[in-house]
């Protein structure tokens, strides 16, 4: 799926954010950004630029010294912790760089998390874990437990887990970091394929070049905010 | 949370670590098994010696009784029956007897027709000597069966035709008031409860063989139905003399329970210490699953799971692990009770029930209460880790992997300084209901300040090491972790600090205890012989065989005493009212007095208190008090006297023997007022070089035979050495308690450490990796297993200490009223420290061992 047209309401807005770290130095300001439905783009930038920082500003886990944030044409400033928690678990899915899989669920209560969260019956969210399972190449391995799993099978769980509830936003931090190049490709490969199979608009931050290019295009973080980055 | 994820939270994390759940689990069920336990054991042993007293008493409405063993005059009698309101009253003579096997039992002298209408459960059914008793046999037909005035007929209950060994129609010598009489047993008693040794005679009769004529013990009193009963308590009182008192089913009830209820409720606070204990334990286990899921619980966080259901869904767990020790608890301790019951005794070491093995009763509130007690200790556990849980910031702890140490920051001392400073405060509060309450709240503050301070004290213990940077890399690397994650040592000591400290405040407590007996004893018992005359019923020794005992070769002097039972509130059990030579210029030469005599203001007769009777009735030395003492003595006795009003209490003596307290008179006061010479215990000092086996035969032959069987003659460290037996029982009970508390804090610590470590996994893959050799992680282990123990022993003892302080100054006090002075036990204070370091050592090694073991990538998910 290709983004909808510039003319429509965007699915994430951020404007003029500016983000201060404790002792006041200065991760970036006047940072803007739009990104419609169906979009994937990819955010580089150096060690300590605030890439992860931006990722949490967006998913309301951490709050921006000034600036708007709107997802789905709702002002974040509008709400309050629980609401943002709860715009957080019905719209975006996360991606992380470390998995984070819970290892004493198997891969089918790993996956159906956020379904369950949302209060889907139980059968049907395992029946759509179990789907979404064999969707990332995992069929079958439902009742496995985290600890028989390899690097690049927990991330394919990953994936699945923040499909599962067809978010309106995938947030991904570095989620190929932790794997050998081969995997990491598949990996992506595979990310890419889901995310736009489901309709979901994409951040990925990421330092390798080979990740950013599956994004339809690439911002550079800096102090000054996000700047295009050139094609090559 | 949705209920799904909940349980598939709980289950997935109690599946991969299900021994830290039944630790936590059993650690609760142990403390709510002991206090139920304890709980029962009384409330069994209660409610059977309510029953013998009922049983006793009849089922009258009111009763009036007399205050001393002297009774009252029977034209009391005349009044009180014809008060508005009373229905009928029943004039009673109470005896203690004893039969010719010795038994004793207590002998009731009743007008069968009366007692018919008012009590008549005591009335005898005369029977046939091959008849069956009839259970439900009415008193007309018991006494139509025969004459119910005839001055031979006794009836006896089951239980006392049982222990006398005797059958119907045989005939029963009865010793009572020093008097011997015959009786022929008539018939049996149906209405009287099983296992209650019980006699009933015709009164007159009673009046007439024990020498007590114009004498009565007791009116039991039938009211009219719909009568005001408080009128016509307020009429009988009225008209009631000072040697007498109104006392109803609750009167009675309250000094039944009063007479063990400080030893019942301190026994039931000491098991519930245990509960604590417990408490701590799974704040430890919470603290560090907790620790252990930081990353997990945020994950839940940015996949929209709220702070309150995180903190929910932590003391949901805390509140299985509570329903399920709770639940494990009472099942044991019902299966504790029941085996102590048969086994022990319904007294517990304390002697109060001596001589029964009661029946378990079950208690269902009592149950629900230490479900609800066992589910608080958990939850109030889980309180803080699920604090933190809220307080955690997920993006943070994503990446921290829930690793928090920040060796820059210093451990807050407000908190524990808020306990110690309420701990304190609560420790100056008076008794709640002549409980010590507070002081026990005390106890949980003192504790739960000590070991909020384990952080600040572990830093300030380490601080001389930590300056000195010591070359051992393992000693070093232990410190360094030790310094800077002191929160760590908290968590793992937090259990057996509060139990290792509450076994050195008791060890403290009972070695100061049974110190200050001792010397207590060593002062009162300055003769070489004592003899004593079991039970009122024998009459003692009268002047002239005091005369003729004191003649006995072999004997340079010989004091007598008298001691007797009076009663000075219808709600307590009777004090002891001791006479006794007591030299009014120097009362300390004859009495342990706490502090200096008063002079005796002219026209008063000076008494000195025990320290309970002064507790228990509120008397401060200097005051005027009434005593409800016989004045049936020459004319000297002053009109005060006679009234009871003139009472000095010239000082405070310390009487550990008599915990419902004691008040000593000089003995020619008493004879003045009372007329009694007669006495019932007697102190022998031997001449230079006579011995005390031909002493004590040579005073024996000289016994009436009366005397002769009811007679106890003991050398002075023969009673201190029983003395100090009794109370080593008495506390046997508080040593198992204390010493399961402190098995429970060990295996928390076992626990803690070993989850501790296995979950530094990764610490020593990246060690091994730089380095480190094994045996040098293990030496690291070692070092901090020791440290851990070091200021575990250093706070516990110290807390120990302290606490032992509220338990000398105010909960004994308020409980016993016996004071004492602090002793400490060094040689338990080098056993503990020596005990607990090693045990720490040891556990950080094994759980070291096993965590070096596997393999450090897959650290995560091991058990310990």
């Amino acid at each position: 799926m290709r983004p909808r047209p510039s003319g429509a309401q965007p699915l994430l807005s951020l404007q003029s954010l500016e983000k201060r770290v404790p002792g006041g130095r200065v991760l970036f300001e006047g940072l803007d950004l739009t990104l419609q439905s169906g979009e994937f783009v990819a955010i580089k930038g150096e060690s300590g630029a605030g890439k992860s920082t931006l990722l949490n500003l967006i998913a309301g886990l951490d709050v921006a010294d000034s600036g708007r944030i709107a997802l789905n044409g709702t002002p974040f400033e509008s709400l309050d912790e629980d609401a943002r928690t709860i715009l957080r678990r019905d719209k975006i899915g996360f991606v992380f760089q470390a998995f984070h899989v819970l290892p004493h669920l198997n891969l089918i209560q790993n996956v159906a998390l956020p379904l369950v969260l949302q209060h889907v019956a139980a059968a049907e969210a395992e029946r759509r874990a179990e789907d979404m399972l064999a969707s990332v190449g995992l069929k079958g391995r439902g009742r496995d437990y985290p600890r028989q799993l390899s690097g690049g099978e927990l991330q394919r769980v990953a994936i699945a887990r923040a499909l599962v509830h067809r978010p309106k936003l995938i947030l991904a931090d570095e989620p190929t970091g932790n794997l050998d190049p081969e995997t990491a490709m598949r990996i992506l490969e595979l990310f890419s394929t889901e995310v736009r199979h489901s309709g979901a608009a994409t951040l990925l931050v990421t330092h390798s070049d080979v990740a950013a290019k599956v994004a339809d295009r690439t911002l550079i973080l800096t102090r000054a905010g996000l700047v295009e980055r050139r094609a090559d | 949370m949705s209920g799904v994820a909940a349980r598939w939270m709980l289950l997935g994390e109690w599946r991969a670590h299900p021994g830290r759940l039944i630790i936590a689990a059993l650690s609760i069920a142990v403390g709510v098994a002991l206090g139920f336990a304890v709980h029962l054991i009384n409330a069994s042993a209660l409610s059977e010696f309510a029953r013998a007293v009922k049983t006793v008493n009849g089922d009258a409405d009111l009763q009036v009784h007399a205050a001393g063993p002297e009774g009252f005059d029977e034209g009391l009698y005349a009044k009180l029956a014809r008060i508005e309101g009373v229905e009928d009253a029943s004039p009673v003579v109470e005896i203690e007897a004893s039969a010719e096997n010795g038994e004793a039992l207590t002998l009731l002298g009743l007008d069968v027709l009366r007692a018919g209408r008012v009590t008549p459960s005591l009335v005898g059914q005369r029977i046939q000597a091959d008849e069956k008793p009839v259970s439900d046999a009415s008193p007309t037909a018991a006494s139509s069966a025969g004459d119910p005035f005839d001055a031979n007929a006794l009836f006896l209950s089951a239980h006392a035709l049982e222990t006398t060994g005797k059958k119907i129609g045989e005939e029963i010598e009865l010793a009572a008031a020093g008097k011997l009489a015959r009786f022929s047993i008539a018939g049996v008693l149906p209405g009287v409860a099983e296992g209650q040794a019980l006699g009933v005679v015709d009164i007159a009769a009673a009046q007439w063989r024990f020498d007590m004529l114009g004498r009565l013990e007791r009116i039991d009193f039938k009211l009219e139905g719909g009568a005001d009963e408080n009128g016509v308590r307020e009429k009988i009182a009225a008209v009631l003399p000072e040697n007498a008192e109104l006392v109803s089913a609750e009167s009675e009830a309250r000094r039944t329970d009063s007479l063990s209820r400080a030893y019942r409720v301190n026994l039931d606070m000491l098991a519930l210490m245990a509960l604590l204990t417990g408490g701590f334990l799974v704040f430890s286990a919470q603290s560090l699953s907790v620790t252990r899921r930081y990353a997990q619980f945020a994950l839940l966080r940015v996949l929209g799971v709220k702070r309150r259901a995180l903190t929910i869904q932590v003391l949901i767990e805390g509140m299985i692990v509570g329903a399920a020790g709770s639940a494990a608890g009472l099942g044991l301790g019902l299966v504790l009770a029941d085996a102590s019951l048969k086994f022990l005794g319904g007294d517990l070491g304390g002697g109060y029930f001596l001589g029964e093995h009661p029946a378990l009763i079950f208690a269902p509130y009592s149950a629900f209460g230490f479900f609800v007690l066992g589910m608080a200790a958990a939850i109030a556990g889980s309180l803080l880790p699920a604090r933190d849980v809220a307080r955690a910031q997920p993006a943070i702890a994503l990446k921290n992997i829930g690793d928090s140490i920040d060796p820059r920051s210093t451990p807050s001392a407000r908190m524990p300084a808020v306990l110690v400073l309420a701990g304190t405060a609560a420790a100056f509060a008076p008794a709640l209901g002549g409980l010590p309450i507070l002081g026990y709240v005390s106890i949980a503050l003192l504790l739960a300040g000590g070991v909020a301070a384990m952080p600040l004290l572990a830093r300030l213990l380490l601080a001389p090491l930590q300056k000195a940077d010591l070359r051992a890399v393992p000693a070093n690397l232990a410190l360094k972790r030790m310094w800077g994650a002191p929160s760590q040592a908290a968590i793992a000591l937090c259990g057996i600090v509060a139990s290792t400290s509450l076994m050195i405040a008791m060890a403290v407590m009972v070695l100061s205890f049974r110190q200050s007996v001792d010397e207590w004893l060593l002062r009162i018992l300055p003769a070489d012989l004592y003899i004593r005359v079991e039970g009122e019923e024998v009459g003692g020794f009268d002047r002239s065989l005091q005369r003729d005992l004191a003649a006995t070769p072999g004997v340079a002097a010989m004091r007598f005493r008298k001691l007797t039972a009076i009663r000075l509130s219808p709600d307590l059990p009777p004090v002891t009212l001791i006479a006794e030579h007591i030299d009014a210029n120097n009362p300390a030469a004859s009495l342990p007095l706490i502090d200096a005599s008063k002079p005796v203001p002219a026209g008063t007769t000076a008494v000195w208190v025990s320290e309970p009777a002064a507790g228990l009735y509120g008397y401060r030395a200097g005051e005027r008090i009434r005593l409800p003492l016989p004045s049936h003595g020459d004319d000297k006795a002053t009109s005060a006297d006679k009234t009871g009003a003139s009472y000095f209490v010239a000082g405070i003596w310390r009487d550990y023997g008599r915990q419902q307290g004691s008040i000593a008179i000089d003995d020619g006061d008493y004879v003045r007022l009372t007329g009694d010479t007669a006495r019932n215990d007697a102190w022998v000092d031997l001449a230079p070089g006579s011995d005390a086996a031909t002493v004590v035969a040579a005073l024996r032959a000289r016994l009436p035979s009366r005397l002769a069987g009811r007679l106890t003659i003991a050398e002075a460290k023969e009673i201190r050495f029983r003395s100090l037996e009794i109370f080593d029982r008495s506390f046997a009970v508080t040593y198992l308690l204390e010493a399961i508390a402190v098995l429970v804090g060990l295996a928390g610590v076992g626990a803690t450490f070993s989850a501790q470590t296995l979950a530094r996994e990764k610490e020593f893959g990246m060690l091994r990796h730089i380095g480190v050799s094994r045996r040098q992680i293990i030496g690291m282990l070692l070092a901090e297993g020791a440290s851990l123990g070091t200021v575990g022993v250093v706070v516990g003892i110290g807390l120990g200490i302290a606490i032992s302080q509220v338990l000398i100054h105010v909960v004994n006090p308020q409980s016993f009223h016996w004071t004492m002075e602090t002793r400490l036990p060094f040689v338990l204070f080098a056993t503990v420290t020596a005990a607990l370091i090693a045990a720490s050592a040891a556990t950080a090694l094994l759980a070291g061992r096993r965590a070096l073991a596997g393999s450090a990538v897959r650290a995560v998910q091991e058990d310990w």
